[in-house]
């Protein structure tokens, strides 16, 4: 970090406001594009390059901000916190669907079925039982699948090339911290980049064997919804993850991040964690048990 | 309440520029107060139009029948004032508030992260507007109450509800940037000295309310996007059929509506907390007491939202369990109100306009808690549940208890914000007419809701009409009352007698020690803090 001591504050900026007109852009986009109407495709797609560049020029301003010093160390204490918050949100968000997931098989489906207090709602559908996976869905308005991913083989693969990301990055880090060669940092993260990419191909296989030879999909009961939902989220976030990291390696290439003034380096770091501790409960409670 | 002696003052003089001119200023800005400033406005904006939508509910039940709008339209403008009061009006006026006092409170130049903090405000006027578009749609507006509960808000819900569940995105993405810059700010922007335990309890509120942001508003977005996944995608979270359920999502939503409702109340108690102090003109009694029961309410509120849902069909186990869990909430609860009351035991007591609203706060707010206690009684509850007995309660603790803190921390600060000092006569005036009004409307929905008249109806049966009438006419007192306020804070801008720094005698804290209106940049370097609280 720099040696100014006064906290920076940045005179007016037109990136907010031209982030807000993008993702309302977005949103109204998105929301006319699932309602059929005809100006929904073509908005979503302005507000989405409209948000890409405006974070673009975003973040090259702070970059810029931080090369000409003006952040102190106190600055990078803020980026800290804010970015450990922002985890913690993220963790919230996946809660909702583990707590979604652990709802349905601890209690509706058993009362479903016909067990405890609500079993009375076994009246709905009379004969059906409860199972996990649920194979049969009560009614028919619903299919359930003929089969689902077994977890010792592409997800364990998976398991396998996120934990070992999640090591190759901290090589990158410490050779970063701890005075090694930058050719090194840079050799470990496109190790990590490319873990990454692996398994983003392992899951859209694995998503298309489910949809083409288990008839596991969307559409078929609780089971397929949060097995989609929680893998689906999950590789959203790989994929954001991965993009980050490709950014971090290729400013490495450029020169940027020193052993003591990392600050972008390290967020990433963090989020790929997170991203892979997210995996370790995906594998445990939607594919082993 | 912060007693902090200020060795060296660093009032901004040496900083070089000012506001920008014109709508540059507000599009672009960065600046922590300019923000506030908008966001109180914004809430403003939204407080009138929910309460007109307020106003359309209280005409149509003046009288029982059908006689003023459609009961499909009754419907939407139960819902959108909901919302609208919820998300456009309470949350960003306390975050308003954070925006101004905050960074003076603690001596920082402004927030910790100032371009974010104007994305987090300039995201709520697009999205509230697309909430409000959806009433010209076809179909109509949303129209399944503001709890939205699947199925209504799934397979019965008009077409519109995928903008809506849009525009709660982007709610959330601003009330998440907005927590994140204020815990941020709270934890790394103190001035030296300023520890944990000596921050002003406005400041300490804020902090636990921004967790409880943080940690709830991710889970609102993880419901609203099983919703629309049901609804575009053929998923059945919320659908026995596929084996989902609807209670689910009772469930997920209040995991974070309950949070959610102490989001809407713990900054009020710290604003309280500033304001008894200052007009008993003696410290806060039992700060550490007030800081651990407001942390308290905050973990207890993680752990007791099921009591929105007695009446789904719960199994025994957990219907005692969350009947318990809700009780012990008035121990932490009662802390505070003691609290308030011990400070101002043989207080040298004068009643300013902010004074007057901060104890009508205190009173009233405990008349809605104490309904509240009433409400977390699993059997009684199986009487009282979506009864008037409810929306009396809730209006109790959020109109004279969030709203009624939110205009008592508005003309508290105002004289520091404007520089100019108070009209009392106008503000005492708004304050007895908001006063009776709100009693007038709500008071009596406790006994026709104890009678069985269940909420979010166009009619009603005969033996309710008096008491609806009632209700109707302190309704239009309160709503116009408020045009007393609006006139009161846009002529307080405009003109008024010079305030001093310390407009109030007994007003202690950092941002007294600055000029009234504080300079557009305070504290560019922080001042030194001795003493205690």
């Amino acid at each position: 970090m720099s040696a100014t001591t006064e906290y920076y504050v940045p005179a007016q900026s037109r990136l907010p406001i031209l982030a807000s007109i993008a993702l309302f852009l977005m949103a109204f986009g998105a929301g006319g594009m699932l309602n059929e109407s005809s100006y929904g495709g073509i908005t979503l797609l302005v507000g989405a390059l409209a948000m890409i560049a405006v974070v673009y020029t975003w973040f090259g301003k702070v970059i810029e901000e931080s090369h000409q010093g003006l952040y102190s160390a106190q600055m990078d204490r803020s980026f800290r916190w804010g970015m450990s918050w922002f985890i913690f949100s993220e963790v919230m968000f996946f809660a909702a669907f583990f707590g979604t997931l652990f709802y349905v098989r601890t209690f509706a489906v058993p009362w479903l079925g016909g067990e405890g207090d609500k079993g009375v709602s076994n009246m709905l559908w009379e004969g059906f039982t409860a199972q996990w996976p649920l194979m049969e869905t009560p009614g028919d308005k619903f299919s359930g699948p003929e089969g689902i991913i077994s977890p010792w083989a592409l997800p364990l693969v998976n398991t396998v090339l996120l934990v070992t990301s999640s090591f190759t990055l901290t090589f990158a880090h410490k050779a970063l911290v701890h005075g090694g060669t930058r050719e090194n940092v840079i050799k470990w993260m496109w190790v990590t980049v490319a873990l990454g990419v692996v398994f983003l191909f392992c899951q859209g296989y694995e998503y298309y064997e489910a949809y083409t030879h288990y008839g596991l999909t969307l559409q078929s009961g609780i089971y397929g919804a949060t097995f989609f939902m929680l893998t689906g989220f999950h590789g959203a976030h790989v994929t954001l993850g991965t993009i980050m990291m490709i950014i971090i390696t290729l400013r490495l290439m450029k020169g940027h991040f020193t052993a003591d003034n990392h600050f972008g380096f390290e967020a990433t770091a963090w989020y790929w964690h997170f991203v892979d501790v997210v995996w370790i409960g995906l594998f445990i409670f939607v594919y082993v048990f | 309440m912060s007693t902090a002696d200020i060795t060296a003052e660093h009032h901004d003089d040496h900083h070089d520029h000012g506001p920008a001119k014109g709508l540059s200023r507000w599009f672009f800005t960065t600046n922590h107060k300019d923000i506030g400033s908008m966001y109180l406005w914004f809430s403003l904006a939204m407080f009138l139009v929910g309460g007109s939508m307020a106003l359309v509910i209280r005409a149509e039940l003046f009288q029982p029948g059908l006689q003023l709008v459609e009961p499909g339209f009754f419907n939407q403008m139960t819902t959108m004032h909901g919302l609208i009061m919820v998300f456009g009006a309470v949350m960003p006026a306390f975050v308003g508030l954070a925006n101004w006092m905050v960074p003076m409170m603690i001596g920082a130049p402004d927030m910790a992260l100032p371009r974010m903090n104007n994305w987090s405000f300039w995201i709520l006027p697009f999205a509230f507007g697309m909430l409000l578009l959806t009433l010209f749609m076809d179909g109509g507006a949303p129209n399944f109450g503001w709890t939205f509960y699947a199925p209504l808000s799934t397979t019965y819900a008009p077409d519109s509800v995928t903008f809506f569940i849009f525009a709660v995105h982007m709610m959330g993405v601003s009330s998440i940037m907005g927590a994140i810059n204020i815990v941020a700010t709270i934890l790394n922007m103190r001035a030296p000295g300023m520890t944990l335990m000596k921050m002003p309890l406005f400041v300490w509120t804020w902090l636990i309310t921004a967790y409880l942001l943080i940690a709830v508003m991710p889970v609102l977005a993880g419901v609203v996007t099983m919703m629309l996944m049901d609804i575009h995608f053929g998923t059945s979270f919320f659908d026995a059929a596929g084996g989902g359920d609807p209670v689910l999502f009772q469930h997920v939503f209040w995991f974070f509506g309950h949070p959610e409702v102490y989001i809407m109340i713990l900054p009020a108690f710290g604003i309280v907390s500033a304001i008894i102090p200052t007009f008993a003109r003696k410290q806060l009694f039992g700060y550490a007491s007030m800081v651990y029961a407001t942390a308290s309410i905050a973990f207890l509120s993680f752990i007791v939202w099921a009591h929105h849902m007695f009446t789904v069909g719960m199994p025994l186990a957990g219907e005692l369990f969350f009947m318990f869990a809700t009780m012990l909430i008035a121990v932490p609860t009662g802390v505070k109100v003691f609290n308030w009351i011990a400070t101002m035991w043989r207080g040298s007591m004068t009643f300013e306009t902010p004074m007057l609203f901060a104890l009508a706060f205190v009173i009233l707010f405990t008349i809605g808690g104490l309904s509240g206690l009433m409400l977390a009684i699993a059997p009684a509850d199986f009487q009282y549940h979506d009864t008037y007995f409810v929306v009396a309660h809730f209006h109790y603790v959020l109109v004279p208890g969030a709203i009624f803190s939110i205009m008592a921390a508005v003309y508290y600060w105002l004289p520091k914000w404007t520089g100019h000092q108070l009209n009392e006569g106008a503000g005492k005036f708004h304050f007895w007419m908001s006063f009776i009004g709100v009693n007038i409307t709500f008071f009596p929905m406790h006994f026709i809701g104890l009678a069985g008249m269940p909420r979010r109806i166009p009619d009603y049966a005969l033996q309710f009409a008096d008491f609806n009438a009632i209700a109707s006419v302190g309704a239009f007192i309160f709503g116009l009352s408020q045009l007393i306020f609006v006139w009161n804070v846009i002529q307080n801008i405009r003109s008024g007698k010079k305030a001093e720094a310390k407009c109030w005698e007994g007003a202690e804290g950092l941002e007294w020690s600055v000029p009234s209106p504080a300079p557009y940049h305070t504290f560019t370097t922080p001042p030194q803090i001795e003493g205690a609280k």
